[in-house]
């Protein structure tokens, strides 16, 4: 039972991650069908940049605010400068300038940061919560809450607000959203801002368990995007639940078969729900254009 | 041979320092070295301080005066950890640059990509890799300066052994570097009467090894778990460890042998031992130790020069810049052939990783009792006498 909870606690630690990974990606495919590969370099700058500012000597939260702010500037100009002189393009086209950039950022970051790994102390500290045998690091609660919070403020954005509503508008018909008045461009610059506040929450809090590095983003990038295929590309509950999934599967493939494995579970699970459910499991509400 | 190196100063390709040179030396023709070492990419860690080492060095020895009265000329690549590319590096080298020696393989890929290149063309290669199959079986021109996995192996064993300990529970990186520690371990285990209780593995991008520690703590009899690993991914172990609070002792290898393991593994790292160069304990060292002048030396130098913390990556580069050096003032040549004789004829000399002494069967030189073993207290290293 001890050993059962304990690989769950990791499964949902790692997994929260993961979700927080993938709900960055939601916003801007759902405002552009563009999947955005340079989402898990705003999780790099989000914990980078907190951990230089703090180690000046900057307060963690306020630390944690600047490099936030910094990466929806970073978000801004991404697409103020790759993403609306190419508008018009095809977003498989799109999504191959989002891989260009990111390329681009990493190698900005090794000049601006450095090329080292760097941690940033738990919140509220390392003592481990003992539940029945297995221990729970508190940061992991942190990471959970804010992939909680995160969705639930994505779902009131999308669904409660005006400018969300346009957000999904824009996704469905972009002409249409432009007949009625929508300025699509500025919708898709506001998508890519909080995709990038969204990705910098995550590095913010996840730093402390995965500590990060200037190519971090790569394989935050590849995680999360899974996970989003796994529950539905565009779908905030998809990447809340497929993030959480990827993280569990890892973690008891990894304890109960083989280590050596581990990635190969998750990569087969992900196959046999893209081959029964080619949209992901919340993927339905996916809008087909014609 | 001054028509091809000023055609080379013109084109902005050499990485001398010109304006540290003395006008005599600055008459003679240069002695070219070649380097291709890993300064970008996911080794940058690696390669970086070995490129601020070789760079810094390079400026020091021409300022002094070169060498065989001659400046030397620095010809680096970068190939950003890719094997492919350091093998294209490693021949423009040997055909456009004409390079004497070469001092550089970050890794133990780059490195055996790049080795039949200096082996076919008769030049004399210093690795900076770790991997016991660079130097077994022997290769004529093939060097290194590193201490190998195995002896890391020996080192944590025999360390293992006098505590008491038969049982040891493993939990290893997929990276290169932990899969090669791994077997090598695997090799060597048995000589100690050591038994391995569990073997688990992560993935060297993995941010939570709780379920392999979990099985590893499970295990029947563990009394002592090992970690060879490279980057992040001890250090997380580490934390991990701490977490699941296994408390039993445990050992990383010479792979994290660097502050920034400390700094990153936090409070866990207390009483964790790995073997490591004299040069992570450099003011440690009793004064009796005929490495210490050599390895503080470096330490101050480097931290100096760069701001950053000495690593003894960047002391691999030392030792094999300065072996080569020795070599060519040895030989009082530099033809390749001769360098190689006189690098194969090296015999007491005091390097950061220990002191060397190579033969025609050992392109190292080095013994297992030049690693140190240490141990964690308070944040910093301190040295453990007892053991192998």
């Amino acid at each position: 039972m001890a050993e059962f909870l304990q690989f769950a606690f990791s499964g949902l630690t790692v997994g929260a991650v993961y979700a927080l990974v993938a709900l960055g990606f939601t916003l801007i495919y759902n405002a552009s069908d563009v999947v955005n590969f340079a989402q898990g370099d705003f999780v790099m700058i989000g914990g980078m940049s907190t951990v230089f500012l703090y180690a000046t000597g900057v307060p963690l939260p306020l630390a944690a605010i600047i490099a936030i702010l910094t990466a929806v500037i970073v978000g801004l100009l991404l697409h103020r400068l790759a993403i609306e002189p190419a508008r018009g393009a095809s977003p498989v086209t799109l999504i191959i300038i989002t891989i260009g950039a990111s390329m681009f950022i990493r190698g900005v970051a090794q000049i601006v940061f450095d090329k080292q790994f760097h941690q940033l102390p738990a919140f509220s500290g390392d003592r481990p919560i003992e539940i029945l045998g297995a221990t729970l690091l508190p940061q992991s609660l942190w990471v959970l809450g804010g992939g909680l919070a995160v969705f639930v403020a994505l779902w009131l954005f999308l669904e409660r607000t005006l400018i969300g509503k346009a957000v999904l508008a824009t996704a469905a018909n972009r002409l249409g959203a432009r007949l009625v008045g929508i300025n699509t461009a500025v919708i898709l610059a506001i998508a890519f801002g909080v995709s990038a506040s969204i990705g910098a929450l995550a590095g913010v809090l996840a730093t402390p368990i995965t500590l990060t590095r200037f190519d971090l983003g790569t394989i935050m990038t590849l995680k999360g995007f899974a996970a989003a295929m796994l529950g539905g590309m565009g779908s905030p509950l998809g990447a809340v639940v497929g993030g959480l999934l990827l993280g569990l599967i890892e973690a008891f493939g990894a304890g109960y078969i083989s280590s050596v494995y581990k990635d190969g579970f998750s990569f087969i699970a992900i196959l046999v729900v893209l081959f029964v459910m080619p949209r992901g499991l919340f993927g339905g509400r996916s809008v087909e254009r014609v | 041979m001054s028509k091809l190196a000023s055609r080379l100063l013109g084109l902005g390709v050499s990485a001398l320092a010109v304006a540290g040179l003395a006008g005599a030396a600055l008459a003679a023709d240069p002695i070219k070295i070649g380097s291709v070492l890993s300064a970008t990419g996911p080794a940058a860690f690696l390669g970086d301080p070995e490129k601020r080492t070789l760079e810094m060095y390079v400026e020091r020895i021409n300022s002094a005066g070169g060498v065989l009265g001659r400046p030397l000329e620095l010809v680096l690549y970068d190939d950003g950890g890719d094997a492919n590319k350091a093998r294209t590096f490693a021949t423009r080298l040997i055909e456009d640059d004409e390079v004497v020696a070469m001092v550089g393989g970050t890794t133990t890929g780059t490195t055996m990509a790049m080795m039949p290149v200096f082996e076919d063309a008769s030049v004399p290669f210093i690795s900076l890799a770790g991997a016991v199959e660079i130097i077994e079986p022997v290769r004529e021109y093939v060097f290194k300066t590193p201490h190998t996995d195995r002896m890391a192996c020996e080192k944590i064993f025999a360390d293992i052994k006098a505590r008491g300990f038969t049982k040891v529970g493993l939990i290893s990186g997929t990276d290169g570097f932990g899969k090669s520690m791994r077997a090598q371990c695997m090799a060597v285990v048995g000589n100690f009467g050591i038994e391995i209780v569990a073997d688990e593995s992560y993935g060297p991008t993995d941010s939570d090894m709780t379920p392999q520690l979990t099985k590893v703590k499970n295990a029947a009899g563990v009394q002592t778990v090992v970690n060879p690993g490279f980057g992040q991914g001890p250090a997380i172990v580490t934390r991990n460890y701490a977490q699941l609070g296994i408390g039993l002792p445990l050992y990383q290898s010479h792979g994290v042998a660097s502050k920034s393991f400390i700094d990153l593994a936090g409070p866990a790292a207390e009483g964790v031992r790995l073997p490591s160069p004299a040069l992570a304990v450099a003011e440690k060292l009793p004064d009796t130790d005929q490495q210490k002048p050599v390895v503080v030396e470096y330490k101050k130098l480097y931290e100096e020069k760069t701001g950053q913390p000495v690593s003894t990556f960047g002391g691999y580069a030392y030792d094999g810049l300065h072996l080569l050096v020795a070599a060519i003032q040895k030989a009082n040549s530099t033809e390749p052939d001769a360098i190689r004789d006189a690098l194969e004829a090296t015999a007491g000399f005091v390097g950061t990783s220990g002191v060397f002494t190579m033969s025609p069967t050992d392109h190292l030189g080095l013994k297992v009792d030049s690693f140190r073993m240490l141990e964690i207290k308070d944040g910093d290293w301190t040295l453990v006498e007892t053991g192998g």
